[in-house]
């Protein structure tokens, strides 16, 4: 934790979402830090025009300093990747597994599961938590409404560890939008591709109703 | 964010077409083949208007049996003088960049110096199954491949080695480029490496921005600028392809649109599991802070003026003819793109850089 409390954020991914969610975690007061595969300095441009404020770290590093490990990675580069390095951490996976468009990955080939469950299941010394991947990485930025924005949009937030949930849940409201607790990554599943909130711009009330609608 | 008031290159103004099937008086889809022999008509009236480019993207599906653009360009390219043909984009993940190369320079020389490639990934992947490719590889591929293209570009002969093609030694790949060059651009979605990739090898920008606020795209821009600067290269051109449809009113341009928009996205959506466009999400796209261009020519003249502004960008390509559409509304949106939305982006950004330039020093 960082002097006013808040959880120190490390995004591990400098693609198509990482620079994203670290600079709106950045804007929203957090100490961030990024990561990507390899040597801090090949992201360094990225992160410096990307997420200003957002420090390129080496994964390691950034991990060993970090409360929150944000997990944005390519997901077909989920099976190498070393568990150890997030062990004790509270891990959010915004992943999302799409074979139309990613291609077949054996590892999440398996359909009773949720994706998150099955990095739950690698990162057995992790507590995951999974959220923003219902919400696309052009529109994390736009759609963000300060609390009591009569358009703030809401987001699942979903693990099976009540406290990682909530410190996860307060990040997302801090960053901008309303957030709505389900219970465990089995209920997660609901969050993922072909549910009810994939892609879909929902008030709170909305978003409860349609996830009520669906285990109905 | 810092853009550069005065633009350092013209405006260009293209069309692009994935080949999406158009329907006809009985709202049935047309053939594959009459689909491609109106796309060479469509390409020569935007000839006809004044348009700069025309672009199509490989496809390899029913609705977008565009897999043989490079052919379909040749016969615009022998009916036409002025206008630009190209891919928009070339999936050369999936490609042999030697034959890319082949198929490109030979089009450059019907087209007496018109032809331009944009390479990139594009919105299907149908293109990777069907040639045996993993898209898990699809990173690692791009590299490899843009970096052979790069070395094809430069002229022959070529010595080059990597692992996705057999080596070549000392080889002469013909036919040779006339003026020595090709437009290169890379089209780029979201990912930041691309934007870096670009760079490195001095190919121009191209943004596809086809959902959300094209402002957003300003920071890739600046990327893209900051880029050049450390790999020393002087800066090169930003284009956005964006997709819409002008028609004489804004009511008729949605009234056209819409409904088919909506169909395709919709069979799009339950592929990839998003949620399915409603009419408020459709005005958020075609209203300011969306990507779709969509609506009267004064409209969609001053939506690209705005998005060419945020961006800092000099190209803007129209991505039209949603599938489902007639040909006749088709070829009604590329004569109003011509005659009429081209030259009052021209004026609107005219009137801009007036109005910067007579702002008093210091004042931002």
């Amino acid at each position: 934790m960082t002097d006013d409390g808040h959880p120190r954020i490390a995004v591990l991914g400098a693609g198509h979402s990482g620079p994203v969610v670290a600079r709106i975690a950045v804007e929203a007061g957090f100490n961030v830090s990024i990561a990507a595969s390899g040597d801090p300095a090949k992201i360094a441009l990225i992160a410096r025009v990307l997420a200003p404020g957002a420090e390129p770290r080496w994964a390691a590093e950034a991990v060993a300093d970090a409360d929150v490990v944000i997990l944005a990675i390519p997901i077909h580069r989920f099976a190498a990747f070393d568990p150890a390095l997030l062990a004790g951490k509270i891990v959010v996976d915004i992943m999302n597994y799409w074979p139309p468009v990613d291609g077949r990955q054996e590892m999440f080939e398996d359909r009773d599961l949720g994706t998150s469950e099955i990095v739950q299941r690698r990162l057995v010394e992790s507590t995951v938590v999974k959220t923003l991947n219902h919400v696309g990485y052009h529109e994390m930025d736009d759609e963000r409404r300060p609390v009591g924005s009569p358009d703030r949009r809401a987001l699942g937030v979903a693990g099976n560890d009540t406290a990682a949930v909530r410190v996860v849940a307060n990040i997302v409201e801090r960053i901008g939008y309303d957030s709505v607790a389900l219970d465990s990554l089995i209920a997660g599943r609901l969050l993922e591709a072909g549910g009810p909130v994939f892609g879909a711009s929902l008030s709170r009330p909305e978003f409860e109703l349609a996830l009520r609608a669906v285990a109905a | 964010m810092t853009t550069t008031p005065s633009q350092p290159f013209p405006l260009v103004f293209g069309l692009d077409t994935f080949g999406d099937v158009t329907n006809d008086e009985n709202d049935r889809p047309i053939s594959h083949a009459q689909t491609i022999r109106n796309l060479v008509d469509q390409g020569v009236l935007a000839d006809q208007v004044g348009i700069d480019f025309i672009g199509i993207g490989e496809h390899h599906t029913d609705d977008f049996p565009l897999s043989a653009a490079d052919v379909v360009l040749a016969a615009i390219a022998a009916r036409t003088t002025a206008i630009h043909v190209g891919s928009a984009v070339t999936v050369l993940s999936s490609d042999d960049p030697v034959r890319v190369f082949q198929r490109y320079s030979t089009l450059d020389a019907i087209s007496g110096g018109r032809a331009e490639v944009i390479l990139g990934r594009g919105s299907s992947i149908d293109s990777f199954p069907l040639f045996g490719y993993d898209l898990a590889d699809y990173e690692d591929l791009f590299e490899e491949k843009t970096n052979l293209f790069a070395e094809l570009l430069k002229g022959s002969p070529i010595t080059w080695q990597g692992k996705t093609r057999p080596a070549l030694h000392n080889q002469d790949v013909v036919p040779h480029l006339e003026s020595g060059t090709l437009p290169v651009w890379i089209g780029v979605g979201g990912s930041p490496q691309s934007v870096i990739r670009a760079a490195h090898y001095g190919f121009s920008l191209m943004l596809a921005i086809i959902g959300g606020s094209p402002a957003r795209f300003a920071p890739f821009s600046e990327l893209f600028r900051q880029a050049l600067e450390s790999f020393g290269r002087e800066p090169l051109p930003v284009g956005v392809h964006s997709p819409g449809h002008v028609a004489a009113t804004d009511e008729q341009a949605r009234d056209e649109f819409w409904p088919r928009y909506r169909e395709v996205i919709t069979r799009y959506s339950r592929i990839r599991g998003f949620a399915v466009p409603t009419e408020d999400s459709f005005m958020l796209e075609i209203g300011p802070r969306g990507a779709l261009h969509v609506g009267s020519p004064e409209t969609v003249a001053q939506k690209i003026a705005q998005t060419l502004t945020s961006l800092g960008a000099n190209r803007f390509d129209l991505k039209y003819g949603m599938g489902g559409l007639s040909q006749e509304s088709v070829m009604t949106n590329i004569e109003l793109y011509g005659t009429q939305v081209v030259p009052r982006v021209r004026e609107l950004l005219a009137d801009r850089e007036r109005d910067l330039a007579l702002r008093p020093a210091g004042v931002s």
